[in-house]
């Protein structure tokens, strides 16, 4: 919901932190999701995922989150899917070029980062093209089996 | 400006040390003159003649030609075919890439066929959204934006293989550029996202319009503090104005336009609009010229594209140099005297 996504955008700072705990949380509990099966847990979890995060930021899915770097404004609200910071036709209130009834979501995400510490840094990452094929999964999941398993490997 | 290991006056030059292309924009460029370019606008036409009309408009005015991508969201010649006929006759164009018709598949194969056709130069946009334009029915892709396209083409140029990871048996030799527009917001934000495209591969810039210079200089303030000069070369976009009325319809209807009221307030008490609007521009690239770290001017002219030789002229900012084009050293001195 447009109301919601600007609500979160404003408290990026809290979201971000909750989100720091929570991605830990999952990454500790790696060991029951790999008895599980992460196969087995990506639909109940990407259900919930796209319920939380529909509602907060209007997420799209795209499996490959980035709000920490976008201040908590969902890129894939852009209708250029634009990842990497605004496009040149922003106007000259913020709104969007293509649905101007929207304001842009990176100038959303400028605002948004400058509340997170470290935010601004982040929107200077370069983000890769979107692997289309993770459309539809979950984000968390990806990111916790990928942190446990590199921690795994720089363990003696 | 000839340059002494020019074997055919125009055509590919040998790569100098820490160049990337063999084009004459770099090595004017990297010469420290300033530069000039010109967009043209495709034709509507299958007709060759058409572009080669368009481009000689521009001659022994403009170092290089942008031939635009779609613009605006409307269909016109594509700028890969619009370049290849260019690079026929010895012109240097600036092929455009707009991330909104084109898969990174159909990209990437362009960016190989434009580098064998000849095309030394090449500025990655996102392009407009498909609503401004004569198709709004068609479907938006955006599958890459600007800067993953760029660094992808850095990737094909410089590491050889395909975004993929599939290796390519001779990479294109081609010189990056991208696009800004200090005049819309996020504005403190502009300078960071120019920070961003250069460290994606961005070595030429091309700016939107900029008529706001209390914009534009905050703007060019910023990117010397991220020390972006000389790690980027940077043309700001000009264009004369018709009229009072159409800058006004200008500033609404074309994304990311921006023009302050007092130059349309200028235009309006003028008794000749289109030449004020004229003066207005020449006035803009002098005045760009006079800004650190500024290498040169990019003239988008549409409809007017006639009147950018005299603006050009006028402004004085080719200090005498006859940029080369076909008929060059056949038809005239290689220095123009200066009044």
């Amino acid at each position: 919901m447009y109301a919601v996504r600007l609500w979160s955008t404003r408290h990026a700072r809290g979201l971000e932190l909750f989100y720091r705990r929570f991605e830990s949380l999952l990454v500790r509990l790696h060991g029951i999701a790999s008895a599980i099966g992460y196969a087995r847990l990506e639909r109940p979890v990407a259900g919930v995922e796209r319920a939380v995060k529909g509602f907060l930021f209007d997420c799209q899915m795209c499996g490959q989150c980035v709000l920490s770097s976008t201040g908590m404004s969902c890129p894939m609200n852009c209708p250029k899917n634009l990842r990497n910071g605004p496009c040149g036709g922003v106007r000259g209130d913020g709104r969007c070029e293509i649905k101007p009834d929207m304001r842009c979501v990176w100038v959303e995400a400028y605002h948004g980062s400058q509340r997170i510490a470290g935010g601004l840094q982040a929107m200077q990452a370069l983000q890769h093209a979107v692997d289309r094929r993770l459309q539809g999964s979950s984000s968390w999941l990806r990111v916790a089996r990928e942190k446990a398993t590199v921690a795994e490997r720089s363990e003696p | 400006m000839i340059f002494e290991d020019e074997p055919v006056p125009g055509y590919p030059l040998p790569i100098l040390p820490g160049h990337t292309s063999p084009g004459r924009l770099e090595r004017v460029l990297r010469a420290g003159v300033f530069a000039v370019t010109a967009e043209l606008a495709p034709p509507d036409s299958a007709d060759p003649e058409d572009v080669y009309r368009r481009a000689r408009v521009f001659d022994g005015y403009v170092d290089a030609i942008n031939a635009t991508d779609g613009s605006g969201a409307n269909c016109h010649m594509s700028s890969l075919a619009v370049c290849a006929l260019l690079t026929r006759v010895g012109y240097a164009p600036v092929m455009q890439i707009s991330c909104r018709d084109r898969n990174r598949i159909a990209i990437q194969g362009d960016i190989l066929g434009g580098a064998a056709m000849g095309v030394c130069n090449m500025l990655c946009l996102t392009g407009d959204g498909v609503q401004v334009g004569d198709h709004p029915q068609a479907k938006p892709v955006f599958d890459l934006d600007c800067i993953s396209l760029l660094s992808i083409a850095r990737t094909l140029r410089d590491e050889h293989h395909f975004e993929s990871g599939r290796k390519i048996t001779f990479a294109p030799r081609v010189f990056l550029g991208a696009a800004e527009n200090p005049s819309v917001p996020p504005y403190e934000w502009r300078a960071q996202r120019l920070a961003k495209k250069v460290a994606a591969g961005a070595q030429l810039i091309q700016t939107q319009y900029c008529y706001d210079m209390v914009l534009l200089k905050d703007f060019m303030r910023r990117v010397e503090e991220l020390g972006l000069i000389g790690q980027a070369f940077i043309l700001i976009g000009v264009g004369p104005l018709r009229s009072a009325k159409a800058a006004e319809w200008m500033r609404t209807h074309v994304p990311g336009m921006h023009i302050p009221d007092a130059i349309i307030t200028r235009l309006a008490g003028a008794d000749d609009q289109a030449r004020e609007g004229r003066n207005i521009c020449i006035e803009l690239i002098q005045e760009c010229r006079s800004i650190l770290g500024v290498s040169g001017v990019h003239v988008m002219a549409y409809r007017q594209e006639e009147s950018v030789a005299e603006a050009i002229d006028r402004s004085g900012v080719l200090a005498g140099r006859v940029p080369w084009f076909p008929e060059r050293d056949r038809s005239q001195p290689v220095n123009r005297v200066m009044q």
